[in-house]
């Protein structure tokens, strides 16, 4: 067990750093000239900009500019002062990404990490309601469609799970805006509290109103997702034979299609988690945009239009992180619930 | 399970199967079946009329609707559908919304079809040369592909997106590049059980190429996971192109998309809910029709399907 989990820790090593040469290179390639971002000041005198080139090791080669970025520059002398001379004990200040030392926001002048944790907070209350909606209404969904199959239930299930892949997310919101927000006036039409007001949020309980239409439209692709899944899953196993020997033994249906089968047939799911989690990253930019939610979403599409690379780098490099986390707790959650994968 | 009763009939069908397959190539089998198949017709003939019209749109909107998708008219804005001869009504700057509709189709089905077929050619080129050849170019790739796949794809595109200010041209070659990798992955496995069957084997004993065995023997058998893949990326890339041109950072302003014409809406919302309805139900409408296209092609194809 012990072992997997560390085999596992060790494979996905590579991807992180395929993912961060990937998004240096990105960084790299992007226009604009990161002193002037810096600053946001044209008429700079040439001096100032080369020490701050300096400081910043823009002079450096690319391959130690990228070094510095992974694992900063405090252990080696920098020529902080930019006088040409390397003094005794004149090191660099940054701790690099792999200590968590994302950089300076252009845009709010603060450490780019802290913006982005600023933001976790609602992100992660929507995501995690999205991810238990989906969950919650996409198993039953799908075990039922699998005992009524090709019944009334079956057919409209996976109508709805086409019609919801089908359907542009943001459109769903703004529907979904339209008709309980503007004609029934029944919910909220956007906005959730602050991140930084004064005496912070009202507890969740209070707010669950806001809560209901971006957890639906972040979970409508889940749910659709899940049911499809979850009627395949279960039709496979119903045709095994352990089932056919408990509705021989005279066990009630009920018993049968929810204790013996539906709880084998949930067992695939767990590999989900992975997917689920790119997928909720991906569709929380579309959601808070619609909705007006200050999370990490919202920060991604504004810190992109600002051209605030720091913050950029940061959130891709967590998302990255968080999917590849997310792909190997999934595998060894499979392998944990099903009794027929060995750790070996 | 067979029991006695049901082995002749089993037999005089799997006869009357190996008939059909004898005198009907699989190709010709897979049309006739799409042919019967009224929901998949259906589909395709309500894309078929979408892209006519989106195709027609300049002639229509200038020798039928005598206006333009960017003709702005600031003393008709917001008008209701049938108002002063505008169809559909006017948008927030005045302009004909059926004639931005039609623009912003050409623009859409244009952007994802493109896209989708440079995306699958992509995939399917790698997907059969990793799948045949396999060792450690196998392993690179694959290496490539979870670690593109490990970053949400949307943080991509947005990168991407506002790194280079793409225009349609543009926009059509991101997502083209970065949306190969599910295609590949599907013809790699393919590929892989391909290459050890008789007639690959028979075809290298004969002294075909590495290249001829790829593109004349393997790849006629993925016809049937090329279209459905095709059809369904269609509808994907549409999907995705729309959500990023409702952010601003898609197709922009003035051309339409079905998706920036959405980008401002929800301003409007209670004004004009037309302006908003109809863009995002032709997407959905589109997006449908692509899925239910796709899946009738793979039922089509499907040999385990008796007819």
């Amino acid at each position: 067990m012990l072992k997997y989990t560390v085999r596992r820790l060790i494979q996905g090593i590579p991807t992180f750093f395929g993912i961060t040469v990937l998004s240096y290179m990105l960084m790299l390639a992007a226009p604009g000239n990161p002193i002037e971002l810096l600053t946001f000041d044209p008429n700079i005198s040439v001096e100032a900009r080369e020490k701050l080139a300096i400081q910043a090791g823009l002079n450096d080669p690319w391959p130690l500019q990228y070094l510095t970025w992974l694992i900063g520059n405090d252990w080696r002398p920098v020529d902080m002062n930019a006088n040409g001379v390397l003094e005794e004990g004149e090191y660099g200040v940054r701790q690099g990404i792999l200590r968590g030392d994302f950089g300076r926001s252009f845009f709010y002048k603060r450490a780019a990490i802290t913006v982005i944790g600023d933001r976790i907070p609602a992100t992660l209350e929507l995501g995690v309601a999205a991810l238990i909606t989906s969950l919650v209404l996409g198993i039953p969904i799908g075990v039922i469609a699998a005992i009524r199959r090709g019944g009334i239930f079956d057919n409209f299930s996976r109508v709805m799970a086409v019609v919801f892949n089908a359907v542009p997310s943001f459109w769903l919101g703004i529907m979904m805006i339209l008709f309980f927000g503007s004609i029934l006036g029944l919910l909220p039409m956007n906005g959730r509290c602050g991140t930084v007001l004064v005496g912070g949020c009202p507890p969740l309980y209070a707010r669950l109103e806001y809560l209901i239409m971006p957890t639906f439209v972040l979970a409508a692709g889940g749910i659709a997702g899940y049911s499809r899944y979850m009627r395949t899953s279960m039709l496979e196993t119903i045709s095994r034979d352990y089932i056919r020997t408990a509705h021989a033994k005279g066990l009630p249906g009920r018993t049968v299609w929810f204790k013996h089968a539906a709880r084998n047939a949930m067992i695939p799911i767990a590999t989900f988690l992975g997917p689920a989690l790119t997928g909720l990253w991906g569709g929380a930019v579309i959601t808070e945009r619609v909705f007006g939610w200050p999370g990490v979403g919202r920060l991604a599409v504004e810190a992109v239009t600002q051209r605030d690379y720091p913050v950029v780098m940061a959130i891709v490099i967590l998302g990255a992180v968080s999917t590849i986390i997310g792909y190997i707790v999934s595998d060894i959650l499979y392998a944990l619930i099903d009794p027929r994968i060995r750790f070996s | 399970m067979t029991t006695a009763s049901a082995e002749p009939k089993g037999i005089a069908r799997l006869q009357m199967e190996e008939e059909q397959l004898i005198s009907e190539s699989l190709l010709k089998r897979a049309l006739r079946r799409l042919w019967h198949d009224r929901l998949t017709m259906t589909a395709i003939g309500v894309i078929a009329i979408l892209a006519i019209l989106s195709i027609g749109a300049p002639f229509i909107s200038e020798q039928i609707l005598n206006t333009d998708y960017s003709r702005v008219d600031m003393a008709a804005t917001f008008l209701k559908p049938g108002e002063q001869g505008h169809i559909l009504g006017t948008d927030d700057l005045g302009r004909d919304h059926l004639a931005r509709l039609l623009w912003g189709g050409q623009v859409s089905l244009g952007i994802g079809f493109t896209a989708a077929i440079l995306s699958i050619t992509i995939g399917v080129s790698i997907g059969i040369f990793t799948g045949y050849y396999g060792g450690i170019v196998d392993d690179l790739i694959m290496w490539f592909i979870t670690t593109i796949n490990s970053i949400p794809s949307l943080f991509l595109l947005l990168i991407f997106a506002a790194l280079f200010d793409p225009g349609p041209l543009g926009l059509i070659l991101v997502l083209g590049f970065l949306g190969w990798t599910g295609t590949t992955r599907l013809v790699r496995g393919e590929t892989f059980s391909l290459r050890e069957r008789e007639f690959v084997i028979s075809a290298r004993a004969a002294g075909a190429t590495d290249l001829r065995i790829m593109f004349v023997h393997i790849l006629p058998n993925l016809i049937s996971i090329v279209v459905v893949t095709l059809a369904i990326d269609i509808g994907v890339l549409i999907l995705v192109e729309s959500g990023l041109s409702y952010l601003g950072l898609g197709v922009p302003p003035p051309t339409p998309s079905w998706g920036n014409m959405l980008t401002d809406s929800q301003s409007f919302i209670n004004r004009a809910p037309h302006l908003v309805i109809l863009p995002g139900l032709l997407i959905t409408i589109t997006v449908l029709c692509l899925y239910v296209i796709g899946d009738g092609i793979r039922d089509a194809f499907d040999p385990t399907i008796v007819d």
